[in-house]
Parts: structure tokens; C-alpha cells; sequence
């Protein structure tokens, strides 16, 4: 007994044995419940079928969608550097009012599902948006100047406002901890502020833009809703080839060859990444002192600002507000004159919410929605902190183990939701997940999308903290679990906020997977905004706009309550 | 050369620098002593053009630096945790200000090798700094800070990371290198041996203004207040009423003390401190005027003397004394001090 | 300051265990499984009544929208969720057969039931309800731009109604798939491309779905697109009844009623093959067919009941036209042909 004890605490003391126990569980957890079901549909697929055989596949069928997918993907991630870019300058530096609420705001994107978006779109720049309306009116126009939706543009816009947000977070956390001194010793070996940025600033941000260009692209590289439904049918992504094969046409092997495509290309994106990362791994020392925003001063800074914070909000706000503006306007009974649009306040939208009209049985008030949507999150952003914790933790050291071990992580990033949903539905019928009712399936794939994120979120935050503190923790008599919560837990607090904000928001939009798992009678709410915006009729329309709004209100207190209590922590301190 | 007058400023609200000037002229070394949070570092950044001042200005050669930015200055600043950029080699941060300049490549690799030369780490070029030793770290944020040729050198704290003996060592390298290279210096630091080690001229500064500045020997024979004495440790300070201004007396817990007093008489009925530096107590029992008594609490051996721990009475619990031969404990003794010796203070802050 | 996280912790507590409860209850009585569309619905009262009567609870699984729904039937067939399986339409229903999805069953309540239905005469499938899938049109655009409602096919590549029409892509879409039939039932297998190629000349616009044709791009609904025509349901103008904010006399759109220019989708139930509880299962499907089901399916679902015992609500039959031609294919050719039609569309309208 006490020799077992002691062969297992010489493994816990050692580097490898210490790894390998950590990546038991993540790797349990990841092989069970996405390298099993990927591989079962695989296999499924790959049986011989008839009519279809590997050597008659057309290749102009996968270089199609496979060179639109990089090409767009690598234009979107650039147009979100060039906006986040400022912004993240923006937030790190200065202070105005409403910060913090127009940054949460530029959060609000992720989680709305792509119908909703399109929708928000129409309402802001469709042909009966209000800037068309207002173009048309003020320049007495003949038709809509703007032409919008189902183009390219569309596409590459769209893009821009759902991950702009990763941008500004990602990097204005990395900035805002950078060590000023360096930059002020810059400036007093002669570095003007524009060289002081090139030579010190951007190559110390350069990991931190690196992880925010990867993930980016990677989401731009896989996305679906936005190409298909903003987009329109003329442009297809790999996604929305393995969604249309594989659904519709239920063509398994054709989406399973897509699929593999793709896992390849994140695969390869993620080691490309790794290795561009590994230069710039950079341990400093922790910031002696970091950046405070600070209020504009000169004329010229108030303008830079003004233009960038005015793009930012055209980008990511308007979009947002002019769709939570229409679920309080009623439009005119008789609708269709196409002159103006008369404009009346009304809460009717929401009141109908909760009146089940139809006596439907599947009618779910938008509170209980509200609940399952939070549920799931806390259930999503439990399993992935404590999963990427444990990641976190096994990476601290480069061994051989985690070379391997990595991109095995990151690999459900490129997985289709599509993909995913079908893996689960054909591994998972059985019990014990066919005879729960509570769908812990959907917290559990939404935490296989939210991994990869968290631990490219936590594991630098714990590279950062150091050995000393934890030894000197340790002399002072704190038990390991004490040296955990008294030095870990409050330098990764920060880190760890980040990651449940991630979490959070990538369980709450998540709509894919949702459909598949979902039980009728714990909707989510962009399960129920869909059931709404799938029925013609005004009030439907106006319910699936009003429950959006809630959503994202929702949305908004759960990053505030996180945010909340970052700030309690810090003054608890 | 530097001057710096009337210096304010204010942080969170409290007044920082209340005040501050002085000068630094060629070739020399200045040392800016005093505790931590007496706003040191905060004036270097304002000579630096790191900060605005409130009030006041800076002027090099009588030109106001009002105006110039920072990188324009050509001021050499060494930071206290030595801001070595992480994403460069050890001759990168040499070369970085070099580079500013937009010197040829290979002026800059000759000097670079040459400024390595100096620190004694040749061949380390290519080592990553955050694999450096603090010591080897000290060596590079200096030889980068001296690689530009600044017009003058303003270093923070640049012993405060290392350990005693290191600091020792480098604290006399330093003082070498500054000296060689004629670069006029502002050195920061809170340790008056370290002060001491390197400076010309000492300033200290203290509540936001230099309370006193002069060669560091005028510190230790005539300090400026109380306040001084007991910054750098000069004695037993005691507290007392004066009762006459010639002679000067005062009337202490000691008894009534014989004292002296470098700058203005106090006045009748003043409140004033009094100096009595441990070295000066003269073991003279016939002598009956300022006679201190007391009961030996302790006795440690400092090289050449015995610091002996005088038990006086409930007022005043602690008085040292040095002597040539040890005592025993608890033994009644009594020393005398010459009224020349017992330095009449300001109570100063 | 870690005093924070424990109100957090006992938040999720307290979540977790609402959220878990009624899993544990009701574990005795025998429960059915249902598997269907995102756009199934009925009422409350009904399923209410049905378990009282039956002794049995009935649980409902949605797997998306309808095709998906009976792709994830197929890839689980052997190890099945579900008893009973709602949802496959007439564009479906061979693969269904084909991959021997269903068991048989002879329910007596087909006698009821109107032959044209019965398509399978196997009765693998039973229909429960129908519906249209037509191009609706904006009836106040017509009016303001004094334009006359087309009513065929042919019209819609005259130069009047250039770019005023708005279709789903066929491969991701249900009824634009329905629609693709339609101009196939009508043009046939040689003709429909050419006319496809007509439209696109015409300036039709392609979107992905119905939602974002229904609530994007036409003119006629809340979203206030650009084109005053859209392939969506012969039934949704009722709906646009039923769900205006303020009341309506009159629908604000209507449907184009004109030979083969509505396709007919029959929406088909059927019991799973390897279902845990097959006899239970046939009570269900019994009670689908029966009076009081199909009488609530027009106001929940929006399409007709098969069963004509069964009572249309009068807001239905109101505003609900109905073709009297509607296109139909073999579902047999549909089943052998589908992908073919498919590409040749794309590469005609999209390429």
C-alpha cells in the first residue's frame, strides 16, 4: 500500500508521470466524446456504398469549396485585424464613458445566432434598413444605394463583426499587461513613439496577435451560418458543403471526405500556429508596471479616437441596436406601401412571449429559455476551466507528451457542428445518454468547441506565474491545494474570467449542435429564437427579434457578472 | 549642464514633489538618496520626459527641455528592474539605441562589442537576456544605456534586485565606468552605502524637497536636522528644552547637557534634539559635566570596538555607547561627552 | 476575495438540481418516443389527454429541420431513440423506404383517408397532413406599381417581374426543393432547365433557406426585403393573419394559384423498425390519424389534414388558397433523381 503511495507520488513528482496523470482526463473526456463519434461516422461513411467510389470523385468538387474557404477566411481574418487592431490600442490606453458597456457590447456578436444577425443586417443596411431609408429620403434616391445582402462583402463584414470581439479582448488584455517600462526605456534610447511601437510595442504583442489572428481565422475557416445565410447560395465553404452533403443529400462519404479536409487544415493551421508562437513563447517578468487607460487629452487624440470608436460602433453596435430597436417598433397594420415605414413603440413583442396562444405544446417561456441557455453555459464553463486547468497544467512543461498531445487538443476547432451532431447522435443513442432527459450531451459538445479556446487562454496566463512564488508559498507552510488557491487561483484569475467569458458566450450562441441535442422541452434561447423566425407572420418575426434582444441581454449580465467579479477581486486585494 | 527647478508634483491627489531643484555639472556624479516613496523615481522620469511636471522646470544648458520629447533628450535612463526587452538579445538591447540613431551596421556591431567589452561579457551577444543572471542583466541595461553616448546617465536603483555582496562589487565597477566614462550621473537609490560608494555630491531628498545636499562626509559631520541624523544612523538622539543660548544648555532626560550648535542658536524655551554619536563617549570619570549613566544591557564587538547598550532610565530605555574594552553586563558606567560633541538638531520633519 | 466563487458554485447547484429533478421522477409509467421536425407543434390539452387515456408519457425528439431529422432516423436505424418517426415527406419518403426505416402497419384508420394520399402502398408510411408549397406575392407592391399578378409559371420570365422574385436553393432547402419539382412536374426533365436559365436571365434571386427568402428578401413580411414574390407555403398568408400584431381583415400577401405552380408536400408517420414499444407506438400513430389531432394540425402546423372527417378552423379556410392543379412527381423518379436535378440546378442558376 504505502509502496504504491510512494511509486505514485515519484510520478506526480515527475515531469512526465506528473503530465501524464493531468492529460488522463482531458484526454478521456476528448477521446470519448469527439475522437469516438468523429471516427464512427467516418466509418460509417467510408463503407463501400454503391454509386460512389473514392476514384470517380470529381476534385473540382472538394478545390471548390476548399480554395473559396482559405480565400475568404484569410480576407475576413485581415479585415478583423484592421478594425481590432485600433480598437484593442483603444482600449488598453484610454478611458471614456461607457467603456466597459461598449465593450461588452462588442461581445454580444458571438452569440447571436446567424438567422438573427441577417436579420439585424437587414434592419440596418438591407434595402428597407434604416440607412437605406435614410440615404433614399435625404437624397431623394429611386432605389436602395446600398446593396448589401448576398455579396461577398456581406460575407467578409459579417465576419468582421462576429470576431472583432476576439481581437480587442485577446490583445488589449495582452497589451494592457505589458511591462511600460520597456517601452519608456525605448523612448529615453531615442525610440520615437511610432519606432517605440514597431521595435518594442508590436514584437511583444506578436504572440498575443498571433493567437488572435489563429482563432480568427480558424472560426472564419469554419463558418457556416454567416456563408450561408448572408452570403447566399453562391458561395459555399467547406462547412456548408459537408452541411449541405451530408443533410441533405445525406451523400456520407462525399461529407466525411470534406470533413477530413478539414480536420487536415485546421490541423495544420494549429501547427503552423504552434510553431510561429514557439518563437515569440516569451516568459517575462510580470509587469512591473502595467498600462493605465487614461482619459484623451490633445485635439488630435480625440479624434483618432472618435473615427475609431465611430467604425467600431457602425461594425459591431448598430448592427446589434437597430435589431433590438425593431423588437419594440410596430410596423402599420397594412403593411407593404413601399414609402416609409410608420414607427410605433410597443412592448407586444414581449408580452406575447409569454402567452402560449396556441396552447402549443412545445411553447416555452422565454425565462425557462433563459435559464436552459444559462445552464448549459455554467455546465459548459465548469467542464472547460476544469478540463483546461488540467491542460493548462500538463503543458507547463515542453515534453515529448505534449507535442503529440496538442494538436489532438486543438482538432475539435475544425470539426463541423454538423459533423459532431451526427457523431453524437449515432454514438450516443444508447444508454445512459438516451434515457437522461436533461441533454447533458450539449453542454458537453459545447465544451468540446469552447477547450481549445480556454487552454489557448489559460496555458500562457500559467506559463507566466513563477515557480518561486509557489515555492516560497509552500515554505511558508501551505499545503499544495493551499498553494493553489492562494498564489495560482488569484494570478489566474484574470485568465480565468477571459475563458468563462469564451465559454459563456460560445455555449449561449451556440446553434449547430444545439439542434441535434436539444430536447424539446429544455430549448435553448437560440433554439427558441429560430422556432419563432421559422413561422411567417409579424409577430412572429417581432417574438423571434424580441427573444434575440433578451438574449443578448442575458449575454450581457453573464459577462458583466463576470466582469463584476474581476473587479470585486481586485479590490478585495 | 542639468538643472532642475521648482519641481511639483502632485500623485493621487498628495503632494509628491513639493519644490525640488538642484544641478548636475560635467563629470559629475549625483546621488539622489532618500526612503522609497519619497518620489526619486518619479523626479528621474520628469527629467526624463517621462512625466510632466506640475510646476518647475528642466533645462540642459539653460534651454528649457520643456517641449522636447523624450526621445530627443538624449538622456541615458537605467531602470531599477532594468526593462531589458525579453524579445531581444543581449546585443539587440545594446544595439537598440544605436539603431535609433540610424549609425551604419557596422559602427553599431563595433560599438556594441566594445560596450561588452566594458561589462566584461564578451561573447554573450547572442544570449537571450531572460536567461541572464541578475547581475550579467545589470551589466546589459547598463552597457545599453551607455551605448548611445547619452548626454548624461540617470540610473534608478540599479543595485536594488541584486545581493549584498554583488552589490558591492559592482557598486565600485559603476563608480569606475562612470567615472571613465565623464558622462555626468544621476544615481537613485535609497541605501546610503551604496550612496556613498558612488556619488560626488549626495542630495536627499525627503516629504517632496532636498533637505540637504553637499559631499557625503558633510552629511555624517554636520547633519541638517534630526531628521538626517537619524536617516543615516549618526547616534543617540535625544530630545530637550533649552535653557540658556550662551553657553548653550538644554535640559534633557539625561540631565542638563553642555551642547554646541552648528547654525542658528535655538531659542530660549525651544524644543530641540540633541546628538550624541556613540564613537565620542570618553570614559573620563573625573569629569563631571555632561555625564551619562547607565546600566549595561548588552554589548556586541564591532571589529576595533565594543558597541556597548546603555540602560539610562525609563525616558530614555536605549543609549550606545563605544568603547575599547568590553564590559559585563549589568554593570553601572558612566561617560562623558564634551559639549562640543553633542550636536544641538532642528527636530527637522 | 475567493468567497466569490462559492455563490457562484451554489448558483450552478441550485441549477443543476431544478434542472435535473423531473429527470428522476416519472421513471415508472411507460413512456413513447416521438421523433420529429423543429416544426412540429400541437397542443398541450391533446398530448394531455392521450397520456391520461393511454397510461403512457410521451416524450417528443427534435433533430432540426426536416431532412436532417430523417437522416439522423437513418444513420441510428439500427438502435433507434424513437417508437414513432413524424415528418418525412413525399420528396423523402423513398429513401425512408428504401432504407427500411419503418415496420408496416395497417391502422384501420386509413380507411378514412382519401386514396391520393396513400402513396406507399405498403403502408410503411401513413400520411397525416399536406400542404403547398407556392410563391406568395405582396399584394400592396402589386397594387402601388399597378402590376397583374402572374399566374403561371411562364409569367415569371416575362421583363415586368424582373428580379421581383426571390427562390431557396434546392440543396439546403425543403421548399425550394418543392419548387425545383414543381417547374420539373411542369416543364419536365427536358424542359425545366431551360426555363431555369429564363428565370436567372430574369434576375431571380437564390438565398439559402426560408427563413432568410421569407424574412430577408420579401417585401410582404416583417423584414421588408427587396422582392414582392417568394417561394414559401400556400398557408402563409393565413399566418400572416393569425400572427399580424394588430388584427387583419385581409392578408397582406397571397399565394399565386396557378397549374403546377404549387407543389404538394405530404407529410408522412411511421413506426421505427426495432422501436422499443411497437404496440404503443401504433396507438399513437392511430391517434395522428385520428379526429382530434388532425383537427388541431391546421392552426399548429399550417397544413391541411388529410382525414376529411376532420373540421378546418374558418380563419384557415379563409385565408388558405388552395391549387386546384398542384404539381406532383413520382416519388419513385424523385427518390433516383433528386441529386442529378439538384446539380444541373446549381450548375444552371448558381455557376
Amino acid at each position: 500500500m504505502t509502496a504504491t503511495i510512494r511509486t505514485l507520488r515519484r510520478w506526480t513528482n515527475h515531469p512526465v508521470g506528473r503530465g501524464l496523470l493531468l492529460w488522463l482526463l482531458p484526454a478521456v473526456f476528448l477521446g470519448y466524446f469527439f475522437y469516438q463519434p468523429l471516427l464512427a461516422l467516418f466509418s460509417l461513411a467510408l463503407k463501400p456504398t454503391p454509386g460512389f467510389s473514392l476514384f470517380a470523385l470529381n476534385f473540382n468538387r472538394l478545390w471548390r469549396p476548399f480554395s473559396f474557404t482559405i480565400g475568404q477566411a484569410t480576407l475576413s481574418t485581415l479585415l478583423t485585424l484592421i478594425i481590432g487592431l485600433p480598437g484593442a490600442w483603444l482600449f488598453t490606453y484610454f478611458d471614456f464613458p461607457g467603456k466597459r458597456f461598449f465593450k461588452t457590447l462588442t461581445t454580444l456578436p458571438f452569440i447571436l445566432p446567424t438567422v438573427v444577425v441577417a436579420a439585424g443586417f437587414n434592419a440596418f443596411l438591407g434595402p428597407r434598413g434604416w440607412v437605406n431609408l435614410a440615404l433614399i429620403s435625404q437624397f431623394n434616391l429611386a432605389a436602395p444605394p446600398i446593396q448589401f445582402l448576398n455579396t461577398f462583402s456581406a460575407i467578409l463584414i459579417a465576419h468582421v463583426f462576429y470576431n472583432t470581439t476576439i481581437v480587442l479582448r485577446v490583445v488589449s488584455n495582452a497589451w494592457s499587461g505589458q511591462n511600460l517600462r520597456l517601452q519608456h526605456a525605448a523612448q529615453v534610447l531615442g525610440a520615437s513613439p511610432w519606432r517605440t511601437f514597431t521595435e518594442v510595442t508590436l514584437p511583444q504583442l506578436k504572440p498575443a496577435i498571433l493567437a488572435a489572428t489563429f482563432l480568427v481565422f480558424l472560426f472564419n475557416f469554419t463558418s457556416f451560418g454567416v456563408v450561408l445565410m448572408l452570403g447566399g447560395p453562391q458561395f459555399a465553404t467547406l462547412e456548408v458543403e459537408i452541411y449541405t452533403q451530408a443533410l441533405y443529400l445525406l451523400n456520407l462519404p462525399l461529407a466525411s471526405i470534406l470533413s477530413i479536409l478539414q480536420l487536415l487544415c485546421t490541423l495544420l493551421i494549429t501547427l503552423g500556429h504552434n510553431r510561429v508562437s514557439g518563437l515569440g513563447d516569451l516568459v517575462s517578468s510580470p509587469p512591473a508596471r502595467g498600462i493605465t487607460p487614461r482619459k484623451p487629452g490633445k485635439a488630435l487624440e480625440r479624434v483618432v479616437l472618435f473615427v475609431i470608436l465611430a467604425a467600431l460602433f457602425v461594425l459591431l453596435v448598430a448592427p446589434l441596436a437597430s435589431l433590438a430597436a425593431r423588437s419594440f417598433v410596430k410596423l402599420e397594420p397594412t403593411r407593404g406601401e413601399r414609402g416609409t415605414i410608420e414607427r410605433g413603440l410597443t412592448l407586444q413583442f414581449y408580452r406575447e412571449l409569454t402567452v402560449n396562444r396556441r396552447g402549443d405544446l412545445f411553447f416555452v417561456p422565454p425565462i425557462m429559455a433563459a435559464r436552459n441557455s444559462f445552464l448549459f453555459a455554467l455546465i459548459t464553463i465548469g467542464l472547460t476551466l476544469t478540463l483546461g486547468l488540467m491542460v493548462g497544467y500538463a503543458q507547463q512543461h515542453t515534453t515529448i507528451l505534449n507535442k503529440i498531445m496538442d494538436p489532438v487538443l486543438m482538432l475539435p476547432l475544425g470539426a463541423s457542428a454538423i459533423t459532431l451532431g451526427l457523431g453524437f447522435i449515432i454514438v450516443f443513442n444508447r444508454p445512459p445518454f438516451s434515457t437522461l432527459r436533461f441533454p447533458i450531451l450539449l453542454p458537453i459538445a459545447h465544451a468540446l468547441v469552447a477547450l481549445p479556446f480556454i487552454v489557448r487562454t489559460l496555458a500562457p496566463a500559467l506559463k507566466n506565474i513563477s515557480p518561486s512564488l509557489r515555492n516560497a508559498a509552500r515554505v511558508l507552510g501551505a499545503s499544495p491545494l493551499r498553494v493553489w488557491r492562494e498564489v495560482d487561483l488569484p494570478l489566474l484569475t484574470p485568465s480565468i474570467l477571459i475563458s468563462a467569458i469564451f465559454a459563456l458566450t460560445i455555449s449561449m450562441g451556440e446553434f449547430g449542435a444545439s439542434t441535434f441535442l436539444v430536447r424539446p422541452d429544455y430549448p435553448t434561447l437560440p433554439v427558441a429564437i429560430f422556432r419563432y423566425i421559422s413561422q411567417p407572420g409579424a409577430l412572429n418575426y417581432g417574438q423571434a427579434l424580441a427573444m434575440s434582444t433578451i438574449l443578448m441581454l442575458v449575454c450581457a449580465a453573464g459577462i458583466f457578472a463576470i466582469e463584476k467579479l474581476q473587479k470585486s477581486e481586485k479590490d478585495g486585494v | 549642464m542639468l538643472s532642475v527647478s521648482d519641481i511639483e508634483k502632485t500623485y493621487d491627489e498628495q503632494p509628491l514633489l513639493k519644490g525640488v531643484s538642484f544641478s548636475v555639472e560635467e563629470n559629475e556624479t549625483v546621488c539622489l538618496l532618500g526612503p522609497s516613496g519619497s518620489g526619486k523615481s518619479t523626479l528621474l522620469r520628469i527629467i526624463a520626459g517621462l512625466e510632466e511636471p506640475e510646476g518647475g522646470d528642466v533645462r540642459w544648458d539653460n534651454a528649457s527641455l520643456a517641449g522636447v520629447p523624450t526621445h530627443q533628450r538624449r538622456f541615458g535612463l537605467m531602470f531599477q528592474d532594468y526593462a531589458l526587452f525579453p524579445h531581444r538579445n543581449v546585443a539587440e538591447n545594446i544595439a537598440f539605441g544605436l539603431k535609433m540613431q540610424n549609425l551604419p551596421a557596422d559602427e553599431i556591431r563595433l560599438r556594441v562589442e566594445n560596450a561588452l567589452q566594458t561589462i566584461g561579457m564578451t561573447g554573450f551577444s547572442k544570449r537571450k537576456v531572460t536567461e541572464l543572471s541578475g547581475g550579467e542583466q545589470q551589466r546589459v541595461a547598463l552597457a545599453r544605456a551607455l551605448a548611445p553616448n547619452p548626454r548624461m546617465l540617470m540610473l534608478d536603483e540599479p543595485l536594488g534586485a541584486l545581493d549584498r555582496a554583488l552589490r558591492a562589487t559592482l557598486s565600485q565597477e559603476l563608480r569606475h565606468i562612470l567615472h571613465d566614462s565623464k558622462i555626468p550621473a544621476i544615481y537613485v537609490t535609497h541605501d546610503q552605502e551604496e550612496a556613498f560608494a558612488i556619488a560626488d555630491r549626495l542630495l536627499l531628498l525627503h516629504q517632496g524637497s532636498i533637505l540637504q545636499s553637499g559631499r557625503p562626509h558633510e552629511f555624517f559631520h554636520r547633519p541638517c536636522n534630526a531628521w538626517v541624523a537619524r536617516f543615516f544612523g549618526l547616534g543617540n538622539l535625544i530630545g530637550g528644552t533649552v535653557t540658556s543660548q550662551v553657553p548653550l544648555q538644554v535640559e534633557t532626560p539625561l540631565g542638563m547637557i553642555h551642547a554646541s550648535c552648528q547654525n542658528q542658536v535655538p531659542a530660549l524655551g525651544q524644543h530641540t534634539t540633541l546628538l550624541f554619536r556613540p564613537s565620542q563617549a570618553r570614559q573620563a570619570p573625573t569629569l563631571s559635566e555632561n555625564k551619562v549613566t547607565g546600566k549595561v544591557l548588552d554589548q556586541v564587538f564591532q571589529g576595533e570596538k565594543f558597541l556597548v547598550s546603555l540602560f539610562i532610565n525609563e525616558q530614555v530605555p536605549l543609549f550606545n555607547i563605544m568603547l575599547p574594552e568590553p564590559v559585563s553586563l549589568g554593570d553601572v558606567l558612566a561617560v562623558n561627552y564634551q559639549p562640543t560633541d553633542v550636536l544641538c538638531l532642528n527636530n527637522g520633519a | 476575495m475567493r468567497m466569490n466563487l462559492i455563490p457562484l458554485l451554489v448558483v450552478i447547484f441550485t441549477l443543476l438540481t431544478t434542472a435535473c429533478t423531473p429527470a428522476f421522477k416519472s421513471a415508472e409509467t411507460q413512456s413513447i418516443t416521438v421523433m420529429t421536425h423543429d416544426s412540429f407543434a400541437i397542443s398541450e390539452a391533446l398530448v394531455a389527454d392521450f397520456e391520461v387515456e393511454h397510461g403512457v408519457k410521451v416524450i417528443f425528439v427534435r433533430g432540426g429541420d426536416a431532412g436532417t431529422t430523417l437522416n439522423q432516423a437513418i444513420l441510428t436505424k439500427e438502435n433507434p431513440v424513437a417508437d414513432v418517426f413524424y415528418g418525412v415527406d413525399n420528396t423523402f419518403l423513398t429513401r425512408a423506404i428504401e432504407e427500411t426505416l419503418f415496420l408496416a402497419y395497417d391502422s384501420p384508420l386509413l380507411a378514412q383517408i382519401p386514396a391520393a394520399f396513400k402513396i406507399d402502398p405498403g403502408n410503411f408510411a401513413l400520411p397525416v397532413d399536406y400542404g403547398d408549397v407556392c410563391i406568395n406575392y405582396d399584394k400592396a407592391y402589386f397594387a402601388a406599381h399597378n402590376l397583374p399578378v402572374p399566374t403561371s409559371l411562364e409569367a415569371l420570365i416575362e421583363p415586368q417581374y424582373a428580379g421581383l422574385l426571390v427562390v431557396e436553393n434546392p440543396a439546403t432547402s425543403s421548399p425550394g426543393l418543392a419548387f425545383l419539382m414543381a417547374t420539373i412536374a411542369h416543364f419536365g426533365e427536358t424542359g425545366y432547365l431551360e426555363y431555369w436559365h429564363a428565370l436567372r436571365e430574369n434576375g431571380v434571386a437564390v438565398v439559402s433557406d426560408w427563413e432568410t427568402a421569407y424574412y430577408t428578401n420579401f417585401s410582404g413580411s416583417s423584414g421588408r426585403g427587396p422582392q414582392p414574390m417568394v417561394v414559401s407555403y400556400g398557408s402563409s398568408p393565413a399566418a400572416e393573419v393569425l400572427f399580424a400584431e394588430t388584427p387583419l381583415v385581409e392578408a397582406p400577401t397571397g399565394s399565386i394559384i396557378g397549374p403546377n405552380t404549387c407543389f404538394r408536400q405530404i407529410e408522412f408517420v411511421g413506426i421505427l423498425k426495432n422501436a422499443p414499444n411497437p404496440d404503443l407506438a401504433k396507438t399513437f400513430v392511430d391517434f395522428m390519424l385520428s379526429v382530434p389531432f388532425q383537427e388541431d394540425i391546421p392552426l399548429q402546423m399550417f397544413v391541411f389534414p388529410v382525414n376529411p372527417q376532420a373540421n378546418l378552423p374558418p380563419a384557415f379556410l379563409e385565408h388558405v388558397d388552395t391549387p386546384d392543379q398542384p404539381a406532383s412527381l413520382p416519388p419513385e423518379l424523385i427518390e433516383a433523381r433528386r441529386e442529378t436535378w439538384i446539380n444541373a440546378w446549381i450548375e444552371v442558376v448558381l455557376d
